[in-house]
């Protein structure tokens, strides 16, 4: 039986992967940033995820403003992460889980959202950057389905929706059959915006909102509407849509077990958070509780 | 345009669908800069690849300036236009500083003082 054991919210900002490429990890700009994940990483080693739900959005990678789906499902066997023009070489990228993915959309379309399906998907860095941080210097050892949500082009999916579409993906999720534990990341944000003469906004204040507010009441993060959270977050700080789809997917309840907040990476107010659930206290407890047993 | 419920936040471009029609051909053409070879191909003959992505007057101009307010007003979105900002070396610093109109030393120093308001050093507490 399937297990979702947590998520990893963390920003995505393409900077991020020029200082992964560079190895500018420990310079003084860089090293409050990545200082948030040697804690993510100990839980990824005590939880052994097998597959990773991402929730993220394209940013002209994959997704022209020919077609531009509101909500995409990754389907693929294989994914690639490509050349997004501006020099960051791509990152290795895990295979895909067919008969998940497939499990999730039917589940989705029961639920009545109208998804779009893809079977031949490149992933651009808000996916490829979050899976080189939680496992550096290597293929992330998961399988994965992306789960694009617009945030490029108005009119954007609420709030409210995408935590409903993370829902139903939890219900699919739950009702999964097969042995895998599975984790979700929701990438990007948080507060920024690169366009307009309000280029270089943040909002520490909104951002500890959605912080404070993720893993017991994500709920809250719905009472906005997209045209006040870009007012409250920036026209790319909406991409805390993701984070909160991601959210919906974890179930009911969610414990915080760490936060990284820093200003700035890049234009942007840099996060990372580690939710986890029932399932990976227990799964985590009984590991450590087999060491002495072992030994 | 915005719904009329909503409020224009100031200096802040909302892409919309109008603003995605209008900059259709703009955005066609840095999406296109995905490619290496477009992009060298660009570089070699800017008027000429202009050309074969049929921009507007008011694309061509902005793009001839490298003035981004100028290309978000011709219905750029800032995702694709990054893909031009790199071939013409603009970080998203440089966009920064040109659309504020500071230099990008104080765009840069604007960011990092950020970190000093007190809701940031409650929001870094924790």
């Amino acid at each position: 039986m399937a297990k979702v054991i947590g998520g990893v919210f963390t920003s995505h900002v393409p900077a991020i992967g020029g200082a992964i490429q560079r190895g500018a990890q420990n310079e003084p700009y860089w090293k409050p940033f990545f200082d948030a994940w040697p804690p993510v990483r100990e839980w990824l080693d005590v939880q052994q995820p097998d597959v990773v739900i991402m929730f993220y959005n394209d940013h002209g990678l994959n997704f022209f403003l020919d077609k531009m789906p509101t909500f995409a499902v990754g389907a693929a066997p294989v994914y690639r992460n490509e050349d997004e023009g501006w020099g960051l070489h791509p990152f290795p990228i895990p295979p895909g889980h067919t008969d998940l993915s497939w499990a999730i959309i039917e589940k989705l379309v029961e639920e009545e959202f109208d998804i779009t399906t893809c079977q031949d998907m490149a992933v651009d860095h808000a996916a490829s950057i979050p899976l080189a941080l939680a496992w550096p210097g290597r293929e992330a050892p998961v399988r994965i389905v992306p789960i694009t949500i617009n945030t490029v082009q108005h009119p954007l999916p609420s709030a409210k929706r995408c935590l409903a579409l993370g829902r139903a993906v939890g219900k699919a999720l739950a009702e999964w059959q097969g042995p895998e534990k599975i984790m979700v990341m929701g990438t990007g944000g948080l507060s920024h915006q690169l366009d307009g003469e309000r280029a270089g906004f943040m909002n520490a204040e909104y951002d500890k909102f959605c912080m404070d507010n993720l893993s017991s009441d994500p709920d809250a993060l719905t009472r906005h509407s997209v045209h006040e959270m870009v007012e409250l977050s920036g026209t790319q700080g909406v991409e805390v849509l993701n984070w909160i789809a991601a959210r919906g997917a974890l179930g009911a309840t969610a414990r915080e077990l760490t936060r990284t907040y820093h200003i700035p990476i890049s234009n942007t107010a840099a996060a990372v958070m580690v939710l986890e659930t029932e399932a990976a206290v227990q799964s985590g407890k009984a590991s450590s509780e087999a060491i002495p047993a072992m030994a | 345009m915005a719904s009329a419920a909503n409020k224009p936040i100031p200096g802040t471009h909302i892409f919309d669908g109008a603003a995605a029609q209008k900059g259709y051909a703009l955005n066609a053409m840095c999406y296109s800069f995905n490619s290496a070879a477009n992009r060298d191909a660009f570089v070699r003959d800017e008027a000429a690849y202009i050309d074969k992505f049929q921009l507007t007057p008011e694309q061509r101009a902005a793009v001839a300036a490298r003035n981004v307010l100028q290309m978000i007003a011709a219905g750029g979105n800032v995702y694709f236009l990054a893909k031009l900002a790199g071939i013409l070396g603009l970080n998203v610093q440089d966009l920064g500083a040109q659309q504020t109109g500071m230099s990008v030393d104080a765009f840069k120093q604007m960011l990092l003082d950020q970190a000093k308001t007190p809701a940031a050093r409650e929001a870094i507490r924790g």
